[in-house]
């Protein structure tokens, strides 16, 4: 299973495995990762699974849609890393992708 | 304050459904939201996506769900208290009395929560301290437009707010536009307006940026944008606008005694009941085990609560099972011959 690691805005990590399939937001919420609140249960209407993609995992993923990018608006303190984690599904070519989670979600 | 046997708060459709609910048992009830419109997150945050999982509705949308629902119980003339935020609720005897932030009273045997993830409220600034200036300098709603004459304002948002106020206080205020990146969402023609004057000196547009700090002293005068780059710019300001959509807060729920599971309220699947008698919780805030966050489910959850409400509010009857399909009763309170 692909591993992947939530680090939080204070640095502390944690590595989990996440099946494939799965989104980012449900590996976190799965695992009770903090920092992640995803109010909307996944719909992107919400953005509050915000985290930021380590650089170096940006090209790997699918781009943001539109509507994603307008939901990231919306989120606490965005960057050009920012992306929603309920939108990133995980396979195994992301295994040992990197997340960090913003200081809080609102 | 306003007697009744059943206070919902919630206008989403858990909440609606139980007006449902209750009306067909004879129970009156009001609703109380903070938004200003029925409908909760179906309306909030997904009007126009679709849900496949109602039974017997193959697709729907989240208002069409809610124009249904209203239109399901409006036999019973129930009134909906809307853009009132319950903030206390409070125990008298058997009863429960529930203040609103709008100092409205409600008193009722019962309280249906079926508030969702809490109530929706305007996303804020990242720039904590900016909170001083709240109301006085730093708005994130237009209520009266008179309050933004004459002024130099930094709006912020790439939505159709954000737009159409840019639009409407360029008018008689020097609007400065700012947003994140250089996509907006709203409306393009508002866009182009605002474009157009642009291109005349009358509004000015910074894309790619975002608020870095403010003027901390007693009044706003300017604040600094920085922008992708790294570049910085200071803007002359006394108002800032903030635009960034709704976000749901738990809010004063979790003040009210309740036995909490995170963000969600524990309850008996057995009738839906709290911890507290006669306050009952229902939809995506109760918690049980196997609860699943379905709309369907929340459906369930207020028919039964509604029983055990029932018994509360008509302690002198005996509850009677009935199906609308055959009962007289029933038919008669939903209006029908």
């Amino acid at each position: 299973m692909p591993k992947i690691t939530y680090k939080d805005f204070r640095g502390d990590t944690k590595t989990i495995e996440v099946e494939n399939g799965l989104t980012v937001m449900e590996g976190a919420i799965q695992n009770e990762i903090p920092g992640i609140d995803a109010d909307c249960g996944g719909s992107m209407a919400c953005a509050t699974c915000h985290i930021y993609v380590d650089e170096k995992w940006l090209n790997k993923i699918p781009k943001a849609e539109e509507a994603e990018e307008d939901m990231i608006d919306m989120a606490f303190e965005p960057k050009k890393n920012s992306r929603l984690s309920c939108q990133i599904i995980v396979n195994d070519e992301l295994d040992g992708l990197e997340v960090t989670t913003p200081e809080k979600q609102t | 304050m306003k007697k009744t046997d059943v206070i919902i708060i919630g206008a989403g459709p858990i909440g609606l459904f139980a007006v449902h609910q209750l009306g067909i048992k004879g129970l009156k009830a009001v609703v109380i939201d903070n938004l200003d419109k029925a409908g909760g997150q179906c309306i909030e945050l997904y009007p126009d996506k679709p849900i496949y999982d109602i039974p017997a509705v193959p697709e729907c949308t989240g208002e069409q769900l809610t124009t249904r629902l209203l239109e399901q119980i409006k036999p019973f003339k129930t009134e909906l208290f809307l853009n009132e935020r319950v903030d206390e609720v409070d125990k008298e005897r058997d009863n429960w009395v529930v203040k609103t932030n709008n100092k409205k009273e409600f008193i009722a045997p019962n309280i249906i929560i079926a508030g969702g993830v809490g109530s929706f409220e305007p996303r804020k600034l990242s720039l904590k301290e900016l909170e001083k200036f709240e109301g006085k300098s730093v708005f994130y709603a237009v209520r009266n437009k008179e309050h933004f004459k004459n002024k130099k304002i930094s709006i912020f948002g790439g939505g159709d707010s954000a737009l159409d106020w840019a639009l409407e206080l360029s008018k008689f205020s020097k609007i400065t536009l700012i947003h994140r990146r250089n996509e907006f969402r709203g409306a393009q023609h508002t866009l182009s307006e605002l474009r157009k004057l642009e291109k005349e000196g009358k509004v000015s547009i910074k894309t790619q940026c975002q608020i870095e700090a403010f003027d901390n002293e007693k009044e706003l005068k300017s604040i600094t944008i920085k922008f992708e780059d790294g570049k910085k710019e200071k803007i002359l300001t006394d108002v800032i606008l903030g635009f960034f959509g709704l976000i749901m807060k738990l809010g004063p729920i979790a003040e009210w005694g309740l036995n909490m599971d995170k963000k969600t309220i524990e309850v008996n699947p057995k009738n839906f009941e709290t911890n507290k008698k006669g306050i009952f919780a229902a939809g995506d805030i109760c918690s049980y085990p196997g609860k699943l966050k379905l709309i369907l489910s929340g459906f369930h959850e207020v028919a039964l609560a509604s029983v055990e409400c029932f018994k509360r509010a008509r302690p002198n009857e005996k509850y009677k099972f009935e199906f609308t399909t055959s009962s007289k009763t029933i038919q008669n309170r939903l209006g029908k011959k």
